[in-house]
């Protein structure tokens, strides 16, 4: 009875039917074949394939041979500094992942509401420069007040820039794609405007100041390894956002809506306070996105801070078939492939708008596993696909 | 029976009449006091009529005085909001024209007052600025109609942008990068089309990959080659303007409609063939009853997937239009995410025309001119950040979408996969 | 007399469904061959192979002698075959020219649709076969029974001479069957011929030449009205005996459940559709709520439950009105709600049947405590239901949308009768449903009768309406045209009633005041 009670309460947590194995078929297939055709891309822009893919291995888990003279050196001489020259991609890796899992959190809630949050973008933004201004401006603070409150304060800000357009869907029945993307240019100008005037530190450079000391998630390491609190705090989200989804009343009250949201209504449960707690809360994850990276890794805000993590972050929840341990490893993965594609840059030359290349791909493939299916001759496994979106309006 | 219908409509009609009345009144009120109290008595605003270096015959500008004008203004605004709340009237298309109108025109006289504005200038570029908006727009249009919803015309823009300049530079010839952008926007919608007719792929998720892939892939193509080969790959020129004889000569419209490139006319040709096709052809009928009801249109024989690809690629290919809009229409040379969220702000206007060409093209107009307003109010040096006055475009969209101005209804298959 | 059709040894395989074995029909010329089975039974697929919709995987057509091979609707068209889809496939907000047009669109000038033409042809044909219709009307604006004749138009405009009518009566009065079998009667005149598709055996006694009866995927046997009878047709077409009355003692009226007075309720789209109703639903009755589908009873329902605003009058459940209540509140007041569109409203498919029992009761102790919900009771109430319930279905954890209608519909009903209530609204409760889940779901009804429970009850099957109801009311375009004793009750009279038709001049009396009305 607890056995299947197990395997199917796993069902409808939409992982899909069958074995873990059976569920991560496909987003690796999906993955591989992305980094299939990225490789044709590398080599039709003239660079080597295999120089190109060895130099994103080592930027992502550090280079084998650092490695083994590190340890050996820890255990010869008592020294750690090889070490942690070795394990320092690695660490980086993990720390480019710590604000994805916030973003691919905040898209993947939004998926199990049937929203399409593509405003992680702008609430990352607002969030990292909520953040960085509680965290420079107030000074004097003990860290485990000032700490806190920048973090909330992210989060508040993200939240505020996800409710507008939640609100607006639930009570207008504005789609929420457009007004995300629009509060995403809204956040942009916004911040030129910030960056360039009132928060704007002295200098030349449209930055905000650093922020102090008792605002920065402390890291583990000493320089230049920049691995921090965050990423733990990053876990732990995770985990609550799955004990919320599955395992609380409101949370049934959100899959519900997003699985059919006639039924829900029918049911009793409200929309409109769904929609706009489920973006709030979204918003409010990608706005802790934006707040890990300043506080953890940055300790500033510059322009073009955002860059592109709300599509990854699209990405990421849909890699990670919008449940929060899949995204946890979605990010895992992304962080990795990010942070081994800097290397690749700087060494094979590649620019890392291929990564951009691979994870358009990768979407288009999660999102037609026919395709796969197709390409890999696998049999069709019947798995009920979640619907994500519906069309303009209610 | 018809009487007590007549009742319960009167709650509706009195609540619709006391919102109007209410807006029009804090309009004139805000009018008034921001714009009114803040201009100075005596001062002249003049509104210029011609255009340097135009054919157009020239008139004499318009003067007028400004701190009356915009009293005059909040008067017109205040004594037909009080009308309405008084007698109301039906006609909330003229209602929202007021409210509109008397605050342009108070705010343009407020920010010019004592300065020059060109009036003629700002109309002309509302229109150069809202052409990519519309041929997104009608991007939409096309392939809503038959039910496809296709949210990576922002993408197919990108690399249809892209094209057609490394094209133009390439070959030296502008035509043919037109038709590159063209068959490009064409291919990639043929792949969206691909994609959710034939996987039956979330048409939402699709176009979104789209935007990724399109961005991810132009900026490759940009940091990869165009870079460092500009002057080879990424300087193409521009098409040139071309007069029409005649109508040229009009004033303030010919300026406007008649000394315009090649992307502008056929755009303009576009909406009215467009309009055409769809409500007096036989494929029209065929792609309407696709997008309202594939079923029926399958069971009397009308091949649902083959109107969808057909229109979805036709889709792209104006799409492709419009990107070629964007490099060798305008600057020619080809940046980094130059569509600047205009895939998506042609989709608002797709939903505010109510999926119909003509009126997708009249509210791509707005837009055009909300963001043509904003760079003329930087020339005139506003007191208002020039940020803020950039946001303006996106807020209206916004303000569109809410459906609090004309709500419209999506052809009723919109956005679902056809299953025999 | 010959054989204008023929199907032979048809077989069609759906994943896990064999939905037509190895089927033989004939379809002798001028004549009517009635096609009767009950929901499931393989009716419809079997039409849309013949129509092209679907290929069968075996089996051969034969066309006037000629085997034929359709890879679509067109090729059926281009042999004179014509289909009238009990789901009407009409363009709502097009025209009727626009509608018959689709799909073989005259031009003029080459490029543009030459509307006059067909709006004149479709005037002949009207002529022709007594269809009258407006050509320049919009879908939309149409009653059912006038969308019908177009539906016919467009199968005529196509010259067709093998008609297949797919449930035609399903929306219909009687009245307008009637006057539906005389437009039949002059289209056999004109030579034509008809395969009638019906789960109603009175219907089919009346009007088919030639009858087929099929179940589960098979022809079981022909025969003709003149060698069959009622009860022999039923226990054909059901397999085994069929109880066609609903055993119930006479009803115990107690006191007033739900009150409603002169409400008007408004749709989605602003249309006044529930105008003016008046009625009381008593403890221990069942007042059904007849009349044509889209006559104001979805809104009704709806606008009671919480679902959609009311525009004006008063409800009152058990004394208290219910205004602005939330369908939350209206559920915790007692009452239940089997709604009209179950996959739409009653279940959330991708979910499992466990958390589809709980739909409505997650929140409430025992099920959940605080925020956090408590799994091993909702699995044990899960169990418990669907023993008690018989829900056909592999295990608990199974998604709903896995099982078979009418082990959907008892899931709605385990979930809505499991829990304490006091009034019963039930909205077309067993539409598309086989005959056994029908007297299942029926029976239920009653028992919750007699234990006391007010049952609201809106079909638009007259059989159920007469069969389960102690009253009767009849809506008729968002007003009610009359409330009647069912003991006492005349299908004609309801027939009249249910198409507007108020028979001379009755009785005035104040519903709301006095006992119903008894004719």
């Amino acid at each position: 009875m607890t056995e299947k009670k197990k395997s199917k309460s796993k069902s409808s947590e939409g992982i899909g039917g069958g074995s873990l194995g059976e569920a991560l078929r496909v987003p690796a297939l999906a993955v591989l074949t992305g980094l299939i055709i990225g490789a044709i891309a590398i080599v039709a822009s003239g660079s080597n394939v295999f120089e190109a893919y060895s130099a994103l291995f080592i930027g992502a888990f550090g280079d084998p041979v650092r490695f083994f003279s590190g340890f050996q050196q820890l255990f010869t001489t008592g020294e750690t500094a090889g070490l942690l020259r070795a394990i320092y991609p690695f660490t980086e890796s993990l720390v480019t992942a710590t604000p994805y899992i916030f973003a691919g959190l905040s898209v993947a809630l939004g998926f199990r509401c049937g929203l399409f949050n593509i405003g992680a973008e702008g609430q990352f933004f607002i969030g990292a420069l909520c953040s960085a201004f509680v965290g420079y401006s107030i000074v004097g603070l003990p860290a485990y007040i000032h700490l806190p409150l920048a973090l909330l304060a992210g989060a508040a800000g993200g939240a505020l820039w996800g409710i507008v357009p939640g609100y607006l869907k639930a009570r207008f029945g504005a789609h929420e794609v457009v007004n995300t993307i629009m509060m995403n240019w809204i956040a942009f100008r916004l911040s030129d405007w910030l960056l360039n005037g009132p928060m704007k530190a002295s200098g030349f450079r449209p930055v905000t100041p650093n922020i102090e000391h008792t605002a920065e998630l402390p890291r583990f390491f000493p320089d230049p390894l920049r691995l921090n609190w965050g990423f733990i705090l990053a876990l732990i989200v995770a985990y609550v956002l799955y004990w919320f989804l599955f395992k609380t009343t409101l949370g049934f009250e959100i899959r519900s809506v997003g699985a059919n949201p006639d039924a829900a209504r029918y049911a009793g449960m409200n929309i409109i306070r769904n929609f706009v707690l489920v973006m709030a809360l979204a918003g409010g994850l990608a706005g802790l996105a934006g707040a890990s990276q300043v506080l953890g890794v940055d300790h500033w805000v510059g322009q073009g801070f955002s860059a592109g993590y709300g599509f990854d972050a699209i990405a990421l929840a849909l890699l990670g078939k919008s449940h929060p341990f899949g995204v946890v490893l979605a990010a895992l993965l992304f962080g990795f492939l990010r942070s081994g594609a800097t290397r690749m840059q700087s060494m094979a030359g590649v620019p890392i708008d291929i990564i951009s290349i691979i994870q358009g791909l990768v979407i288009i493939f999660i999102a037609a596993p026919a395709i796969i299916r197709w390409l890999y001759r696998l049999k069709s496994v019947k798995v009920e696909e979640t619907v994500l979106t519906r069309g303009w309006g209610k | 029976m018809t009487t007590l219908n007549a009742t319960a409509n009167t709650a509706l009609v009195n609540r619709a009449r006391v919102t109007y009345g209410i807006v029009l009144l804090a309009m004139g009120l805000f009018i008034y006091f921001f714009f009114g109290l803040n201009t100075q008595s005596g001062l002249e605003t003049t509104f210029g009529l011609n255009l340097a270096g135009s054919q157009a015959i020239p008139i004499s500008d318009l003067v007028v005085p400004s701190q009356l004008t915009v009293y005059l203004m909040a008067g017109i605004a205040i004594f037909f909001g009080a009308f309405q709340l008084a007698r109301g009237v039906k006609a909330t298309g003229a209602l929202i024209a007021i409210i509109g109108a008397t605050f342009i025109v108070a705010f343009l006289t407020w920010a010019a007052q004592g300065k020059s504005f060109n009036l003629t200038g700002m109309l002309s570029s509302s229109l150069v600025r809202a052409t990519p908006i519309a041929l997104a727009a009608l991007c939409g249009v096309v392939s809503e109609r038959s039910a496809v919803i296709n949210i990576g015309i922002e993408g197919i823009m990108l690399i249809s942008a892209q094209a057609a300049v490394v094209t133009a530079s390439l070959t030296g010839n502008l035509y043919l990068g037109l038709f590159f952008a063209i068959l490009l926007g064409g291919l990639v919608a043929a792949l969206h089309a691909y994609l959710v007719i034939r996987f039956k792929v979330d048409q939402i998720v699709s176009g979104v990959a789209i935007n990724i892939f399109g961005t991810g892939l132009t900026s490759f193509v940009s940091s990869r080659f165009l870079e460092k080969n500009t002057d080879l790959l990424n300087n193409s020129g521009v098409f040139p303007v071309v007069s029409i004889p005649v109508l040229s000569k009009i004033p303030i419209l010919g300026p406007m409609l008649f000394e315009n490139n090649i992307v502008i006319y056929l755009t303009m040709l576009l909406i009215v063939a467009l309009h055409i096709v769809l409500f007096y052809t036989p494929w029209g009928l065929r792609t309407r009853a696709v997008g309202e009801h594939p079923k029926a249109a399958d069971t009397l024989g009308v091949n649902v997937y083959l109107v969808r690809y057909v229109n979805v690629i036709l889709g792209g290919m104006i799409a492709g239009l419009g990107g070629a809009y964007f490099t060798i229409g305008s600057v020619g040379r080809f940046d980094e995410i130059m569509t600047a969220g205009k895939g998506f702000i042609g989709l608002a206007a797709m939903i505010f025309g109510k999926w119909n060409p003509i009126g997708a093209f009249a509210s791509s107009l707005i837009f055009g001119f909300a963001d043509s307003l904003q760079v003329r109010l930087q020339i005139l040096r506003v007191p208002i950040p020039s940020e803020f006055l950039l946001m303006a475009p996106y807020i209206v969209t916004m303000i569109v979408l809410t459906g609090v101005v004309g709500r419209a209804i999506p052809p009723a298959a919109d956005g679902q996969p056809y299953e025999k | 007399m010959t054989n204008v059709l023929e199907l032979h040894g048809i077989t069609k395989r759906f994943p896990g469904v064999l939905a037509n074995d190895k089927i033989d029909i004939a379809l002798r010329e001028g004549k009517i061959l009635a096609l009767l089975g009950e929901n499931g039974a393989g009716k419809s697929t079997l039409m849309n192979i013949l129509y092209g919709l679907y290929k069968p995987d075996e089996g051969r057509i034969v066309v006037r002698g000629q085997e034929v091979d359709f890879r679509g609707p067109n090729d059926a068209i281009a042999r004179g075959i014509g289909m009238v889809h009990q789901h009407f496939m009409l363009v709502p907000v097009m025209t009727v020219t626009e509608n018959v047009m689709l799909g073989v669109e005259p031009t003029k000038n080459r490029f543009f649709l030459d509307k006059d033409k067909v709006a004149a042809r479709i005037r002949e044909i009207s002529d022709q076969y007594g269809l009258e219709v407006d050509p320049d009307a919009y879908i939309k604006d149409l009653p059912v029974g006038i969308q019908q004749r177009v539906e016919i138009i467009k199968v005529l405009y196509r010259s067709a001479d093998i008609l297949i009518l797919d449930e035609p009566t399903a929306v219909l009065t009687p009245q307008e069957v009637e006057s539906l079998f005389k437009i039949i009667r002059s289209l056999i005149e004109r030579g034509k011929s008809l395969i009638f598709i019906t789960h109603k055996l009175k219907e089919v006694m009346k009007i088919a030449d030639d009858i087929t009866v099929l179940r589960l995927g098979r022809v079981v046997g022909s025969t003709t009205p003149q060698e069959a009878s009622l009860d022999k047709l039923a226990s054909m077409m059901v397999g085994r005996e069929v109880n066609l009355v609903v055993t119930k003692k006479p009803a115990n009226p107690q006191e007033v459940v739900m009150e409603v007075r002169n409400l008007y309720v408004r749709d989605e789209r602003q249309n006044l559709t529930v105008k003016g109703v008046t009625f009381d639903v008593r403890k221990g009755e069942v007042l059904g709520i007849a009349g044509v589908q889209g006559n104001g009873q979805t809104e009704l329902v709806y606008a009671l439950t919480g679902l959609l605003p009311i525009d004006s009058g008063v409800i009152r459940l058990l004394g208290e009105t219910i205004h602005r209540a939330t369908p939350r509140n209206i559920l915790e007041r007692g009452v239940a709600h089997i709604p009209e569109d179950r996959q739409r409203h009653g279940l959330i498919l991708s979910f499992p049947v466990h958390d589809n029992l709980v739909l409505c009761t997650y929140y409430q102790s025992p099920f959940a405590k605080g925020v956090s919900l408590q799994q091993n009771t909702i699995f044990g109430n899960a169990e418990a239901l669907v023993k008690q319930f018989d829900i056909r279905t592999p295990s608990i954890f199974v998604n709903v949308g896995g099982l078979s209608g009418g082990n959907q519909q008892k899931v709605i009903v385990a979930r809505e009768f499991s829990r304490p209530i006091q009034l019963l609204i039930a909205s077309q409760p067993t539409r598309g449903l086989d005959v056994g889940s029908i007297e299942y779901i029926h029976n239920q009804i009653i028992k919750k009768r007699d234990e006391g429970t007010g049952i609201l009850l809106v079909s638009s099957e007259l059989d159920e309406i007469l069969a389960l109801s102690d009253r009767i009311a009849v809506m008729y375009k968002g007003g009610i045209m009359d409330i009647l004793d069912a003991k006492k009750v005349d299908k004609e009279y309801l027939g009249l009633l249910m198409a507007g038709v108020h028979p001379s001049e009755p009785v005035k009396v104040d519903e709301s005041a006095a006992p119903e009305r008894v004719f």
